[in-house]
């Protein structure tokens, strides 16, 4: 528990001492700003022309707002992941370092738990800036809170079992750019398998689809807390980790 | 080459005229009776397709400093992996402090300092900064973290890069670094890979003076393919080459054993100032046990050879008398010194090759 942390907090330092985390909080604040700046300008205008036209439909921010823009996070977060993951592994195995770590008194599981989290840790950040926006909605509005926070969930459940596939794949290799595409790759399909139960019916188009990770953070985001849906997330994250711990293993024999 | 920086080393090796056959005492028989710290047993690494280290067997007794041997490519990484934990051997067995490396990683890791080859530092953090995080990872903290902090970076002389960023260091301090890194939590065993690979002849001496301050505490194994770096620092020598053992031997001994053959370097003048280089050169052939005569430089009346006698022979003496009775001046005669391919070659049972600085040899060879 204390190697895992200590290596946590040593990867942390070097996110947050590099630029790199700066570059990724500065894009995705941006590129959330305008989904913000979108969805609510949007719900504005119709809100007026509603007035306008004398109707009064229910208007809903959980429902119009915070939910598909909860949905956008998800899908833009699947482009940050890559980033996040690709150096773990990968820079340490380039510059030999990971003979230190792998020669100190401390186990293979340690080190990936402790690189995994401070990832996560970053994630979070990511999803702190969405945070800041939704202040907004409350500090003006009268949004629930409790969908929020499933979302939120969601949200941390659905990039921890990406960054889990991220974090495997930076094992296998030396080279950070590898890494990265191999995992954006791995990303995007994940998302897109979704679609195979766009005109299928099938068995087969049914299981693909349910691999997919945006099917499960529907319910998510709609602000229902499904155990189905964390079972797998849960699943994903274990079985990343566990095949890392496998793959730093292998390492060792192959090498 | 390290080894024309360092090559005058030699003639100290070869001044006391000592004529002994090589009939150094052979294997570990020093080390046996006393408490060994590491023992390896016919250790084996394979990789994929080939064999990187073939049954080697050897043993390093307490407090000691071994060097390891071999020209690159010879399998002391790997043996070194292997014996960090870094790498599990194929077969064999190695054990370090009585703790086997496969069974106990672990215990074995709380006993070893490292420095690989190129010092494992992040370029991001601060001197400082990475030593706390290497002595955390080793199981410091609090106080003796702080005290082992500041005492490795006084030992390695590393204080006055405290607060600077690694990835700024020349390359002198980023070895020191690894240095104070492999010594932080005081281990019984320090393992150094080249630990004076690409420094300058200055930085390289006060890195020797340091792993040799070391000694006491420590047992060191550090691994060179420079052989006056073992004959400086270390107190037995274990040679490898191609993944097997070829000697164990210490330092004397294995100095007495390279000694079989002698290489003499002659330079003859002639009293009227005319001299056939040709038949000097037939003359010293003549010699009994010559094996080889080289030409170095020809001036008027002035030539300078090489000889190289046979193994077994020692033909100063009656180099000189030829030289004398065929009226030239001997004006010097001193044994050339061996380069480390040479006793490499020679205690792996190869034939010496000429180098390319040499002229052709002319003569026979053995």
């Amino acid at each position: 528990m204390r190697n895992t942390w200590i290596i946590c907090r040593k990867e942390l330092h070097s996110y947050f001492v590099s630029p790199v985390a700066y570059l990724l909080l500065t894009m995705f604040g941006l590129i959330f700003g305008f989904f913000f700046w979108n969805a609510l300008g949007y719900f504005v205008i119709e809100g007026m022309q509603m007035e306008m036209r004398g109707q009064s439909f229910p208007m809903n921010l959980n429902e119009q707002i915070i939910r598909p823009l909860l949905s956008n996070v998800s899908v833009v977060g699947l482009f940050f992941i890559p980033m996040i993951t690709m150096r773990l592994f990968a820079e340490e195995k380039r510059s030999g370092t990971i003979e230190l770590l792998a020669t100190s008194p401390i186990r293979d599981l340690e080190i990936i738990i402790g690189k995994w989290l401070a990832a996560m840790a970053l994630y979070s950040c990511l999803l702190l800036f969405t945070a800041l926006n939704f202040g907004f909605l409350f500090r003006y509005g009268n949004p629930e809170w409790k969908p929020l926070v499933i979302g939120y969930l969601g949200l941390l459940l659905q990039g921890g079992a990406l960054l889990a596939i991220g974090t495997f794949i930076s094992t296998l290799t030396k080279n950070q750019i590898i890494a990265g595409a191999a995992t954006f790759g791995v990303c995007l399909l994940l998302w897109v398998l979704e679609w195979a139960s766009g005109y299928e019916t099938t068995t087969w188009a049914r299981v693909l689809a349910y691999m997919s990770v945006i099917t499960h953070f529907e319910s998510f985001a709609r602000g229902v807390l499904d155990s189905k849906d964390t079972v797998f997330y849960l699943t994903v994250i274990f079985l990343g980790l566990f095949f890392s711990a496998r793959s730093m293993e292998s390492l060792r024999w192959r090498s | 080459m390290h080894i024309d920086i360092l090559d005058l080393h030699f003639l100290k090796w070869f001044q006391p005229r000592m004529f002994k056959c090589g009939s150094a005492k052979q294997g570990t028989s020093t080390v046996a009776n006393k408490f060994s710290m590491i023992e390896v047993q016919a250790l084996t690494k394979k990789y994929a397709r080939t064999v990187a280290v073939d049954q080697i067997s050897f043993e390093v007794a307490k407090g000691q400093i071994v060097g390891f041997l071999g020209p690159n490519g010879a399998g002391k990484t790997t043996t070194m992996r292997v014996l960090t934990c870094f790498l599990p051997p194929s077969a064999g067995r190695a054990t370090v402090a009585g703790f086997d490396v496969l069974e106990q990683p672990l215990e074995v890791k709380k006993r070893i300092g490292y420095l690989p080859e190129t010092p494992p530092i992040y370029p991001e953090m601060e001197t400082v900064e990475y030593l706390k995080f290497v002595g955390k990872l080793k199981g410091l903290s609090g106080a003796s973290l702080q005290k082992r902090v500041d005492y490795a970076s006084d030992r390695c002389a590393i204080a006055d890069v405290r607060k600077k960023l690694l990835g700024k260091l020349s390359k002198g301090y980023r070895q020191r670094v690894g240095l104070a890194q492999a010594i932080i939590h005081n281990p019984d065993v320090l393992i150094l890979d080249e630990p004076t690979a690409g420094l300058d002849p200055k930085q390289i001496n006060e890195t020797r003076d340091l792993i040799r301050s070391l000694a006491g505490d420590h047992t060191i194994i550090l691994s060179t393919h420079i052989l006056p770096e073992v004959e400086q620092t270390c107190e037995q020598v274990i040679i490898i080459n191609k993944g097997k053992l070829v000697a164990t031997d210490s330092v004397r001994n294995l100095q007495a054993r390279a000694r079989g053959a002698e290489s003499v370097r002659v330079e003859i003048a002639a009293r009227n100032g005319i001299l056939d280089a040709g038949i000097v050169q037939q003359k010293l052939e003549q010699v009994s046990g010559v094996s080889r005569v080289v030409s170095q430089a020809q001036e008027d009346g002035h030539v300078v050879f090489e000889v190289d006698s046979q193994k077994g022979h020692f033909v100063r003496g009656d180099l000189a008398r030829a030289v004398v009775e065929s009226g030239w001046d001997l004006n010097e005669l001193r044994p050339a010194a061996m380069s480390l391919e040479e006793i490499f070659l020679q205690l792996t049972g190869a034939e010496a090759s000429a180098g390319p600085e040499q002229a052709v040899p002319k003569g026979e060879r053995p």
